[in-house]
């Protein structure tokens, strides 16, 4: 207790000397930006409003990823060695190498963002019919408040095995035993369907993000809209296909986008259910490996840098995207 | 509200008992199906768990949690007792607040500036900054920390001086790159008319900024600070390594993490434990949902 005593002007500092130092910023340097003068204003203000944004991943993100290029050309001693790191990750195709990792992020890739934009946009929308919404929300939303490793300890109820004479304890194969009548599975072991069990149980936690961000951006769509839409006679289906998604088409760009990303970057949930093995290995997991256990900073790097590489065709999708945005302003 | 509750009642109100008004009222009954139904399944896991931390260790084991919904109950609250009984919780969720709640106001303040000058100001390489922006989101975090923590060292900015301040701008530098992109991506689809009749009204940027775009992104400042806290709050990684392990600066997770590991076989206490850690996010969740309305924008680009 005298410890939470202890603490308590560090938190009203955090609460009020954090928000009262940012907005004295930029409060300040838009006094600095009228002392020039009309002409020049608009081209110095921006850097104003995003520069500490530039600084703060400057400093997490870029110059770590910098280095993380120069390392993926080196050796464990600093040696440059070309494209050795690369060609030891990329060689031995289809087995060898990151590719049961490649192949396995494919899988992610198409599946998990497909399911969770399906599931947030049906479930926005269709929560956003009901009187209830914000109780079912919740719900919905709540494995997103559980830590990984809760989450781990969710699905090994859910996916635990024990052999066809004893009882089962999983519901799973509960299911599949009393139900199919078909032997009990070991679902996490199993290479057949061990990545798709990972991949549900990582749907399952990440869907009430999509739902929120997409229910969000459905709130922004003006009721009287939907009325006149409705007015003229147009069924709900309509109003969806025709209304509804186009307005909602970038923010779906954006969860999209961000999936897509959490698809290649997919960590938790294979490192504490499988930690890669029974040829689970995903991209992400394979660089934590090679870089904290097997001592082969050359190789982990080469893996995150392929995993940067394959975000590129995201980005031109989002750059044709502002601009069809920009045009139509 | 009201007054579009009344134009829905007229549109959709048929004759009871005509055919339109039966076809109305499945359409109804299925959509309240389709909507329970498919929370009800979505709920299944959790209830495994919820139903298993009040059970005892050797049944968890032997028979399936539905087992435990049917007479005779043996329901028990040990593992509960043991988590709490456990020391530090108290204080390590002290500790939680203390590293969340910084670590989500900066980095939402930090986007919303950002995110609007990427939205409405003009200037060169906009576009590529922003999409450099949105790969940073790619960056496995794991790489980062080695070359960060060195730096934090050669500058003094450890624990033992700066308390938090380390884990807070950690957490800022790996949280902006969503955060701009989901602001940005709000703010892009306010209405034009609405900053060409403040810039004829001759409001300043800090007027445009405080006055207009704020309030009405209202709902995606709420998602973004949901989940910039749940993110910290759930964090193990990033606190273990710039906040380490000692008992009295661990937050919730670095806590539960040790409590599990030092009980040896301790995983069926997190049973417990992951029902405890969840409350305070649910709550922040519960407490913001209210933000999530319909209207906001209704009215404001009229007059």
């Amino acid at each position: 207790m005298d410890l939470l005593i202890q603490d308590v002007p560090t938190l009203v500092f955090v609460v009020v000397a954090v928000p009262a130092v940012l907005a004295i910023y930029i409060v300040g340097t838009e006094y600095l930006v009228r002392l020039l003068p009309d002409k020049q204003r608009p081209r110095v203000r921006p850097w104003f409003w995003v520069g500490p944004a530039l600084v703060f991943v400057t400093a997490f993100l870029v110059l770590p990823a910098l280095g993380t290029v120069v390392t993926s050309f080196q050796d464990h001693d600093g040696n440059f060695i070309g494209l050795l790191n690369y060609q030891r990750q990329l060689g031995d195709f289809p087995t060898g190498g990151a590719w049961i990792a490649i192949r396995n992020n494919v899988y992610w890739l198409i599946l998990y963002t497909l399911f969770v934009l399906f599931f947030g946009l049906i479930l926005a929308v269709l929560f956003d019919r009901v009187r209830y919404e914000s109780i079912v929300k919740s719900f919905i939303f709540m494995p997103m408040a559980i830590s990984s490793v809760a989450l781990a300890v969710i699905w090994g109820f859910m996916y635990s095995y024990q052999p066809a004479d004893a009882p089962q304890t999983g519901t799973l194969n509960f299911i599949v035993v009393n139900v199919f009548h078909q032997a009990p599975k070991t679902w996490l072991s199993d290479p057949t369907v061990n990545n798709f069990a990972l991949i549900a149980a990582a749907i399952w936690g990440i869907t009430g993000f999509a739902m929120v961000i997409l229910s969000a951006a459905l709130k922004g769509i003006p009721g009287e809209l939907l009325e006149a839409a409705r007015v003229d006679g147009a069924g709900e289906l309509t109003i969806f296909r025709r209304v509804i998604f186009p307005l909602m088409m970038p923010t779906v760009v954006v969860v999209g986008t961000t999936l897509v990303i959490f698809a290649l970057k997919a960590f938790d949930v294979v490192y504490v259910m499988t930690a890669g093995n029974f040829q689970t290995d995903v991209l992400a997991n394979r660089m934590y490996k090679l870089l904290y256990q097997s001592d082969n900073p050359g190789g982990a790097s080469a893996v995150a840098i392929i995993l940067l590489i394959a975000v590129v065709p995201v980005l031109i999708f989002n750059l044709r995207q502002f601009r069809a945005v920009e045009a139509r302003r | 509200m009201t007054a579009q509750a009344v134009a829905r009642e007229e549109v959709v109100r048929a004759p009871a008992w005509s055919p339109a008004w039966i076809s109305q009222r499945l359409q109804k009954v299925l959509l309240h199906v389709v909507v329970i139904g498919l929370t009800a399944a979505w709920m299944v896991p959790a209830i495994a768990l919820f139903t298993s931390s009040f059970r005892h260790f050797e049944d968890i084991n032997s028979t399936g949690w539905w087992t435990a919904l049917a007479p005779p109950f043996k329901f028990t609250v040990d593992n509960y007792a043991k988590v709490l009984s456990s020391g530090n919780l108290g204080h390590s969720i002290f500790n939680s607040f203390m590293i969340s709640i910084p670590a989500t106001v900066i980095p939402t303040t930090i986007a919303a500036f950002a995110a609007y000058a990427f939205a409405w100001m003009k200037f060169p390489g906009r576009n590529y900054l922003f999409l450099a922006l949105v790969a940073l989101l790619a960056v496995p975090l794991q790489l980062t920390f080695v070359p960060v923590l060195k730096t934090y060292v050669s500058v003094g900015l450890v624990p033992q001086n700066w308390g938090f301040v380390g884990v807070w701008l950690a957490h800022t530098g790996y949280g902006l790159p969503f955060a701009v992109y989901l602001l940005a991506n709000f703010f892009r689809a306010l209405p034009s008319d609405l900053f060409e009749s403040a810039e004829i009204d001759g409001a300043g940027t800090l007027t445009v900024f405080f006055r207009i775009v704020l309030p009405l992104s209202v709902p995606a400042i709420a998602s973004l600070v949901i989940f910039q806290f749940l993110w910290v709050w759930n964090d193990l990684l990033v606190a273990l390594i710039y906040v380490g392990g000692t008992e009295n600066v661990a937050p919730v997770t670095v806590t539960l993490a040790n409590l599990s590991n030092s009980l040896g076989q301790g995983w069926h206490l997190l049973t417990a434990a992951a029902f405890l850690s969840m409350i305070i996010p649910l709550v922040v969740f519960i407490s913001l949902q209210r933000y999530f309305v319909r209207g906001i924008l209704a009215g404001s680009v009229k007059g």
